[in-house]
């Protein structure tokens, strides 16, 4: 026998969790666009309804075109299984409530994503889950803000859009030390960029919406069960070690011994909570994740030109990327991040709200909106837009001025990117 | 449920349903280096469906205390303390793999202890590979990667298995990277060191259900087909397109077969 291998990244892509269909020996993935599956007697529907056999029953629970995408993207992400979920918020939502519930604590990184923020700090206190926000640059203050009731650790691969870069292997270590888990948010970064599961990280999410699908047509999000962490050693995770009410007493970490975690949300929480994926809309997303390692190498290059190109500005005071030496993580993103730090920068003009008010008009090439990883090249305002409920605290935390643009750079020609740049740039100087 | 089995705690998954001695028994026992956790669905079907069933973590393996057990003499010794110690007579005993091994042993060994047999991945002898016992002593990785690539069909390398949202390969190899350090080595050696003579195979006379799979490359078709023709009342299914790993590669082909044999072994 020769020497075992594993598919390569760009063949999972492109083929992870799908042969051709056994119905019609379609080769593309078929929209199984259906509510939900006959039953061929009463004996399978049972035996289906209580996992004695594998398969479909309802969509809101697996769907065959949706379950490709799960599986690729576990296999993209060196996880035992995905769930899909609506949204990459509906995805993070999932993870936290299959964790805990009312008197439970988070250690949050302070830089994330404004709807992510959102969450933890204004809305899941009404259920009874606190977070503690901290400097991820920070270690000691990831273990200081432990309590006897914390249940998670949170952070991004790459904070939107301060850029701050996650030390998974430092911040995991603290966490399973405390006998807690790690959860990633790996959005920016992608399987191609940061496999945040081989190093150390427990739960990986991601919002699909953006550079896994990289054409903007659809809202979605997966959750990545990296079936590493141990739940019973832990003690902490009742909803995983113990009898569980809603599905015949069920005890998850019994049932599966590497996958207890997705078990207990696809059961319950796509059950129960019902932010499930469309099948049209997996579809769509794995058109776009078929080519993800070559969308991204072309993200990355044409974000290392730009960086360059705003750094040696006049009109720009600071630009915020891991790529360049000036930035904090500079060091860390060039061994956690080898093959790029994303595709996504900030930085900050001379001028202010003002001056970053005309910079945006006047771009004709960038569109203004509130997404980011599409094949398009993206601006925003976030002080104004996507973190506009933070105040000046948490916008400073979060790496944010008042005049702190955000790009997206997209997989256009660099150098039309740059005289659209340019452009703006020479407008907003005049307002300085 | 937790057993005391030779003075150690032993984990059996019952299926979700509680131990019923009353019931009839079938008792599942996983390979080398795995847990219970392989025999979820087809635990979980005999125990809604009038059985007691018991997926056990051999000792040294997944809950279960105690080191892992050297030969598969001595598993199988230990299976009949925890037949012993459940008041259970006799039992269906299935067995996957080194599993297997340990089922065939008890059933020579023990014949009024075990009513019926089914191995899945199975052969009279199950010799290990000199690159991968090497592996497995020196470098445990590489080992797990030889077993989960060598241990699968080729197409469940990137897909697609049967239990949504869940990639097999990387959810095999967890499994596997799961084991205490040097349980691994030790299982291949007890497979490797297991010899049987066709004149004990042939005075199993009980009804053996043997099932394998056309593309299992670590206990191969011809090894079953052997098997089968040295026991004294067995039966070969063949799995088309199937690897080594037929619980999880096709689980309800497998429920479908051991539910047909036990209805009429």
């Amino acid at each position: 026998m020769s020497t075992p291998r594993y598919p390569r990244l760009e063949t999972l892509a492109v083929h992870a969790g799908q042969s051709p269909d056994p119905a019609t020996g379609a080769r593309a993935v078929p929209i199984y666009q259906t509510a939900s599956f006959v039953f061929p007697d009463t004996e399978t529907a049972a035996s289906l309804f209580n996992l004695e056999r594998a398969g479909h029953v309802y969509s809101r629970i697996s769907n065959p075109t949706v379950s490709v995408f799960e599986e690729r993207m576990a296999a993209l992400d060196g996880g035992t299984a995905a769930i899909a979920t609506a949204s990459g918020q509906a995805a993070l939502h999932l993870g936290l409530a299959t964790l805990m519930g009312a008197g439970a604590h988070i250690v949050a990184s302070s830089a994330l994503y404004g709807g992510s923020h959102n969450l933890l700090a204004y809305t899941l206190p009404r259920f009874g889950i606190d977070t503690t926000f901290v400097n991820g640059r920070d270690l000691a203050a990831w273990k200081a803000a432990i309590r006897p009731n914390t249940r998670l650790f949170f952070g991004e691969t790459v904070g939107n859009p301060g850029l701050d870069v996650l030390n998974i292997p430092a911040v995991s270590a603290i966490a399973h030390e405390a006998g807690l888990p790690l959860m990633v948010d790996a959005t920016l970064t992608t399987p191609f960029l940061s496999q945040p599961i081989s190093q150390g990280a427990d739960i990986v999410m991601h919002s699909a919406t953006k550079f896994l699908s990289g054409h903007g047509v659809v809202i979605g999000g997966v959750l990545i069960d990296g079936g590493s962490f141990d739940w019973e050693k832990s003690g902490k995770f009742p909803t995983l070690t113990e009898p569980y009410d809603g599905f015949h007493g069920m005890v998850m970490s019994e049932e599966s011994s590497v996958a207890a975690f997705a078990l207990r949300a696809r059961r319950e929480g796509l059950r129960d909570f019902g932010a499930t994926m469309a099948a049209m809309t997996a579809f769509q997303i794995l058109q776009g994740l078929e080519t993800l390692h070559l969308r991204m190498p072309r993200h990355v290059e044409n974000t290392r030109k730009i960086a360059v190109f705003l750094a040696d500005h006049k009109g720009v005071l600071q630009v915020n990327t891991p790529e360049l030496d000036s930035h904090p993580d500079f060091e860390l993103a060039q061994r956690l991040l080898p093959h790029g730090a994303g595709a996504v920068l900030s930085f900050d003009l001379k001028g202010g709200r003002a001056a970053g008010k005309v910079f945006i008009e006047k771009l004709a090439l960038f569109s203004h909106l509130a997404n980011i990883g599409d094949a398009k090249s993206l601006v925003i305002h976030p002080a104004s837009t996507t973190h506009f409920r933070m105040d000046a605290a948490a916008l400073q935390a979060a790496g944010i001025s008042a005049g702190t643009i955000r790009l997206s750079i997209g997989i256009e020609h660099p150098d039309d990117l740059i005289d659209d740049l340019s452009k703006a740039l020479y407008a907003a100087a005049k307002v300085v | 449920m937790k057993f005391l089995v030779q003075q150690q705690p032993a984990y059996v998954y019952t299926g979700g349903k509680p131990f019923d001695a009353a019931k009839p028994s079938i008792v599942f026992i996983h390979g080398s280096a795995n847990d219970h956790s392989v025999w979820t669905m087809q635990a979980r079907y005999f125990a809604h469906h009038g059985w007691n069933a018991l997926a056990v973590d051999l000792p040294g393996h997944g809950k279960s205390f105690g080191a892992a057990k050297t030969s598969i003499a001595s598993i199988a010794d230990w299976l009949v303390n925890l037949l012993d110690n459940g008041n259970i007579q006799s039992a269906v005993v299935v067995g996957h793999s080194m599993g297997a091994l340990v089922a065939l042993e008890a059933a020579a060994r023990y014949p009024a202890r075990v009513s019926c047999l089914a191995l899945i991945g199975a052969g009279a002898l199950m010799p290990v590979s000199e690159a991968l016992l090497t592996a497995a002593n020196d470098s445990p990785e590489d080992a797990f990667d030889m077993l989960n690539i060598w241990g699968h069909a080729p197409q469940l390398r990137w897909g697609k298995n049967p239990t949504p949202g869940t990639a097999l390969i990387v959810a095999y190899k967890r499994l596997l990277m799961q084991s205490a350090p040097g349980v691994l080595a030790n299982d291949l050696a007890a497979c490797n060191a297991f010899q049987m003579t066709e004149a004990t195979l042939a005075t199993i006379h009980i009804p053996t259900l043997i099932i394998a799979g056309t593309h299992d490359l670590l206990t191969p078709l011809k090894g079953a087909k052997v098997l089968a023709a040295n026991l004294g009342n067995a039966t070969l299914l063949t799995l088309d397109g199937v690897g080594h790993a037929m619980m999880q590669e096709a689980p309800g082909q497998v429920v479908d077969a051991l539910k047909k044999f036990v209805a009429a072994p």
